[in-house]
């Protein structure tokens, strides 16, 4: 497990990425933004995985399944050493293995291609029950967005995870409360979900997705959690951290111009890592 | 008197084989074990056995997770809720990450019977041939579902398996080997191709019969894999007789009849007659009578075949 303080420093690392990678190209900065800490926590303290061995049996899985803030998962990657850091500057563009929304046949450590919304819960049920099946105990963490969730087969998948008792899965739900048509409870009101996931047999943890002690916090607590499968919700802000798109839903799949970067580049400050370090 | 079995029989009993002799075989149902005759699996093999409920798209992106962590998932339904309800869900979690799940289904086709238009798939070979990395399957009896059931287990890579609900003489035991990708002669021929697939098989080798009583030697081609189409299988044949029919029972829209079509437009034209529902829906009925209404039968195969027959020599008089 690592500090608080290394973690801040990783968030920082992503965040610059996001932005970096975006403004010189196209991609979806907001809710990935968002949930950098997210990221930070689980690729460089929690997740047992080999980034020199992506296919290794033993390694827990990590599904993103709101396939399109992939810009956090590839930074992510790159910095975990699944692949070498010059090639996140080919994201989006021909060629490249860094698709627009994450494709397992190309990249690795992308466990499985996502973008449309809500199959990520299927796949990572898949998963986990065949850690079940083998018995071992590796862990499947599974990230969604708060709008994927008025998908019908996320509530499927709910059901499945808590019927088949999935304890070894974990569902992060970043909740920003924005999808592209506004706030989400003005498109499609889902609340309360706490209840809902209780009333479906989940284990639920709220948490503030922003705050690492907190984000550990609910990992150590799935981790203890048996008969059942947790969901912790996490609530951030779109675009946190850059004053002029926190909140924004304009924010969610447009990328910032090269001023607004340079602004964004300030307000996230210096992490100490440069731009070129493989942080493992 | 011949014994008649369903395809989805010789499936149920190859999938039990299967739970023995490899146990990286796991089955997924969406309440619809027994239809599907994956129930005597699962009593066999209840920790490889993982009911879903009624959640196909579910089902699919489940199995999905356990491929790509090893298994060998058949996930079975019916064919109108695998291949059009939970289609995009087989577009990405299948067939985008190219992960090792089998989709077995039954109650393909006109021969569903009494469940009617709703519960008839006359679409889904289209949809799954479409699909990039897919691989279709379509036997023609029980014997033929069970070899291609362990022919999709130690295939790797997406395979759509079509199934019949209604018992058909078995035709293909000792007709060769069944092989993914390579078309099985049923009988040789000079004059025309009858190109077959499912149930139109049996149609298929009596019409053949009833053409070699006015002279007409018929090539019967059973084309029990829709994809990777057999070219080879194709060209050679139509070469030799120079006309085809082909029949499904499916629509002639982008299933059978299409791929036949597409392979001799490109690479040598000959005249051709599909067999299928045309752009239409099934209804209500017993399974015979509606093969009888919607044209599926050996007397249509009969009548296209003397029809194409004619247009081949059309042009022979033509050209000359």
């Amino acid at each position: 497990m690592q500090s608080v303080e290394y973690l801040e420093r990783v968030s920082k690392r992503i965040k610059r990425d996001i932005i970096q990678l975006c403004s010189a190209n196209t991609g979806h900065p907001g809710g990935a933004l968002g949930a950098a800490e997210l990221f930070a926590e689980l690729y460089f303290s929690r997740l047992r995985h080999s980034p020199e061995n992506p296919d290794w049996e033993d390694r827990d899985r990590f599904i993103l399944s709101n396939g399109h803030i992939c810009l956090a998962l590839y930074s992510s990657l790159a910095r975990s050493g699944y692949f070498d850091l010059e090639e996140l500057a080919t994201f989006r563009k021909i060629n490249s293995r860094l698709q627009g929304h994450p494709s397992r046949e190309d990249l690795p450590g992308v466990e499985t291609a996502s973008g449309p919304l809500g199959q990520g819960l299927s796949i990572a049920n898949g998963m986990a029950m065949a850690q079940k099946l083998r018995k071992s105990d590796v862990k499947v963490y599974c990230l969604v967005g708060d709008g994927e969730i008025q998908e019908g087969q996320i509530w499927e998948a709910m059901m499945t995870s808590a019927h088949h008792k999935l304890d070894n899965l974990a569902l992060i739900i970043n909740w920003n409360n924005i999808q592209i048509d506004g706030l989400v409870k003005d498109v499609m009101n889902i609340e309360p979900i706490d209840e809902k996931f209780k009333a479906f047999g989940w284990n639920v943890i709220s948490i503030n997705g922003h705050n690492l002690e907190e984000i550990k916090d609910a990992f150590d607590q799935f981790e203890n959690n048996v008969g059942s499968p947790t969901v912790i919700i996490a609530k951030t802000i779109l675009g946190k951290g850059i004053s002029y798109m926190e909140h924004k839903a304009v924010w969610h799949g447009k990328a910032p111009s090269e001023e607004e970067a340079l602004q964004a580049l300030n307000e996230i400050g210096e992490c100490g890592y440069a731009d070129d370090l493989v942080l493992k | 008197m011949t014994i008649k079995r369903a395809g989805r029989d010789g499936f149920g009993r190859a999938m039990v084989e299967l739970g023995t002799e490899n146990e990286k075989v796991v089955a997924l149902c969406a309440d619809l074990a027994e239809s599907v005759k994956v129930h005597y699996f699962a009593q066999k093999y209840p920790e490889r056995y993982f009911q879903i409920g009624i959640a196909e798209q579910d089902m699919i992106g489940t199995a999905a997770g356990l491929a790509l962590s090893g298994y060998i998932p058949f996930a079975t339904t019916y064919a109108v809720f695998a291949a059009q309800r939970a289609n995009e869900q087989i577009r990405l979690a299948v067939c985008y990450n190219n992960s090792n799940v089998k989709i077995a289904v039954s109650h393909a086709g006109l021969t569903t019977g009494e469940d009617g238009a709703t519960h008839q798939a006359l679409e889904d070979i289209a949809s799954m041939r479409v699909m990039p990395n897919m691989t279709v399957l379509v036997p023609a009896d029980a014997w033929e579902a069970y070899e291609a059931t362990k022919a999709a287990a130690a295939y790797e890579g997406p395979v759509y398996l079509r199934l019949g609900r209604t018992p058909v003489p078995e035709l293909t035991k000792g007709v060769g080997e069944f092989k993914i990708g390579k078309a099985r002669k049923m009988k040789e021929g000079k004059d025309i191709t009858l190109i077959a697939t499912g149930i139109m098989v049996e149609r298929a080798m009596q019409a053949r019969e009833i053409l070699s009583e006015s002279g007409v030697d018929a090539e019967v081609i059973n084309m029990h894999t829709i994809k990777p189409i057999d070219e080879r299988a194709i060209l050679e044949s139509v070469k030799k007789t120079g006309c085809v029919v082909t029949a499904e029972e499916h629509s002639i829209i982008g299933g059978l009849g299409s791929a036949v079509s597409e392979v001799i437009s490109e690479y040598f034209p000959v005249p051709l007659i599909r067999i299928g529902t045309k752009d239409t829906f099934g209804e209500s009925g017993p399974p015979e009578e509606l093969l009888n209404k919607y044209g599926l039968t050996t007397e249509k195969i009969v009548e296209a075949a003397q029809r194409v027959i004619q247009r081949k020599k059309n042009i022979a008089m033509s050209i000359n």
